[in-house]
């Protein structure tokens, strides 16, 4: 099933939301996660395993470190969930 | 022995969430009304369970109806309700001015983040590994809570989470203690958290037969030194203290509560749960607290007790204040608190200190209800019904607390 880059984003930014009460309009493909959002490693591991629950993506652990922007976020969901 | 080389420690600050109340106003002011806390437990878990006991005294103000959102998620309930105690306890200290290396925190817990644990195994059994959260153990930790206050207050001067059961509140207090005493700090905020009301802890303590099964009126349940008690309420909350050295809080014109006079911590030695029934234990921990705080059983007006409403602990308390105090006993006023807040288990030695320093503050000690008929064995002046007025004048008091495992510890406070 092809997901839109927009209903990622959106479905992305409410499970930030969730975690971290980032407001879900600051949640923007060119942010970063750590210094912009200032979300750190225990809640980025969080919002990963909803993400892949929400999209039913697996997103190896080590490839979180790759995924520096919420736009870097939405294009490996966007080829995971294709490849699924 | 308090000397001239050691600093006094003096109470300037109190924060609570209890069974009676959000904090600590209405905390206290429940308590000399006589207000009982326990009530039947509204959760889709005892039905499920079919529990032997339905109530529990559970905090007056759900946490998450205090905290944010996010900050709720990240901590446990126990972590909430230390976080919620902490930010009064500093507020009514007047957000004090201190050096953060020369601030210390002391939070206990009996029991840990046993919500946070339990919830993470339903997690790992119904949905697997991947689905554990990362937070799960920064949470489950007992020390979780204690980690939480001092980086909300920026404090690192040391960070202590004595566990000793239902002693560990006041275990924490006496750590204070020692911490300024010594010199390595000028503040402690310093007591303890429990939230275990959950079928888990509840169905353990019933298999001991140690809660009360007065499924019928929870109100009338905790009913220290009552011919029919028949075990303890189980409670929760938090309240904290902040200790500070008399110069530092002389030095910023702080209000004075108290002082913190003495404290000693003993051991039994005699079994995994049951006291001493001769008390001996017991009454070494507070004539060593007495001398540590240089008094004589005749200067001590009041005693805020363990008294949980157990038929063997109860006597076995009392036998312990007659072996030391003596005659002078007889010039106690003793409070049972817990007959009003149930136990608090790893936070009733903290609540109980808080109760203690505001009796003494205010001179007024707070009744002991649900006594209809006094047990014979407990030749002591028990508060009953009503509050009781303190004498004027320098006076002192004791509080109590024991654990699971032959912890006995006894604090001693003195009018400011």
């Amino acid at each position: 099933m092809a997901l839109s880059e927009q209903e990622i984003l959106s479905g992305l930014a409410e499970i930030v939301n969730t975690v971290t009460e980032v407001p879900v309009e600051s949640v923007e493909p060119g942010k970063t996660f750590t210094d912009d959002l200032e979300i750190d490693s225990l809640d980025m591991m969080q919002i990963v395993v909803d993400a892949e629950e929400r999209f039913g993506v697996r997103i190896p652990d080590d490839e979180v470190k790759n995924l520096k922007t919420v736009g870097d976020a939405i294009s490996y969901i966007q080829t995971a969930a294709t490849a699924a | 022995m308090a000397t001239d080389t050691q600093h006094r420690v003096v109470v300037t600050g109190l924060g609570a969430t209890t069974p009676l109340g959000g904090d600590v106003p209405s905390t206290w002011q429940a308590a000399l009304a006589g207000t009982p806390g326990a009530h039947t437990m509204d959760h889709p878990w005892v039905e499920k369970y079919d529990l032997p006991v339905t109530f529990a005294a559970e905090v007056a103000v759900p946490a998450k109806q205090v905290l944010s959102r996010t900050e709720a998620r990240r901590l446990d309930p126990a972590g909430q309700m230390a976080m919620i105690a902490a930010r009064e306890a500093w507020k009514d200290a007047g957000t004090p001015e201190v050096d953060p290396e020369r601030l210390g925190v002391v939070v206990a817990s009996g029991i840990g983040g046993m919500w946070t644990l339990l919830d993470a195994y339903d997690t790992l059994r119904e949905r697997g590994p991947r689905r554990v959260g990362p937070l799960t153990v920064p949470m489950l930790i007992s020390n979780g809570p204690a980690a939480s206050v001092s980086i909300e207050l920026g404090a690192k001067g040391g960070v202590q989470t004595p566990v000793s059961a239902c002693a560990s509140g006041a275990e924490a207090v006496a750590a204070g203690l020692q911490m300024i005493r010594s010199g390595r700090a000028d503040i402690v905020v310093a007591g303890g958290c429990e939230a275990c009301t959950h079928p888990l802890p509840i169905a353990g303590f019933a298999a001991m037969q140690a809660l009360s099964t007065r499924n019928d009126s929870p109100e009338t349940a905790s009913r220290p030194y009552d011919t029919t008690r028949d075990g303890f309420v189980l409670g929760e909350g938090s309240g904290l203290l902040v200790l500070e050295s008399e110069e530092h809080a002389r030095a910023r014109g702080a209000r004075v509560y108290a002082v913190l006079a003495g404290a000693s911590l003993t051991s039994d030695a005699y079994h995994i749960a049951a006291p001493d029934p001769e008390g001996t234990g017991a009454a070494r921990a507070m004539s060593l607290a007495l001398a540590d705080a240089d008094l004589t059983p005749g200067d001590i007006s009041h005693l805020n007790a363990h008294a949980t409403s157990t038929p063997i602990g109860d006597v076995a308390e009392a036998k312990a204040v007659r072996l030391a105090l003596g005659d002078a006993a007889d010039g106690v006023a003793i409070s049972a608190t817990k007959s009003m807040t149930g136990h608090l288990l790893g936070a009733a030695g903290a609540l109980e200190s808080i109760f203690t320093v505001l009796a003494l503050h205010h001179r007024l000690a707070p009744p002991t209800i649900n006594i209809d008929d006094l047990d014979p064995e407990i030749d002591l002046d028990i508060i009953r019904k009503d509050a009781r007025i303190l004498p004027d004048g320098d006076i002192a008091a004791l509080n109590n607390s024991f654990g699971f495992g032959g912890h006995n510890a006894a604090l001693v406070f003195r009018s400011a």
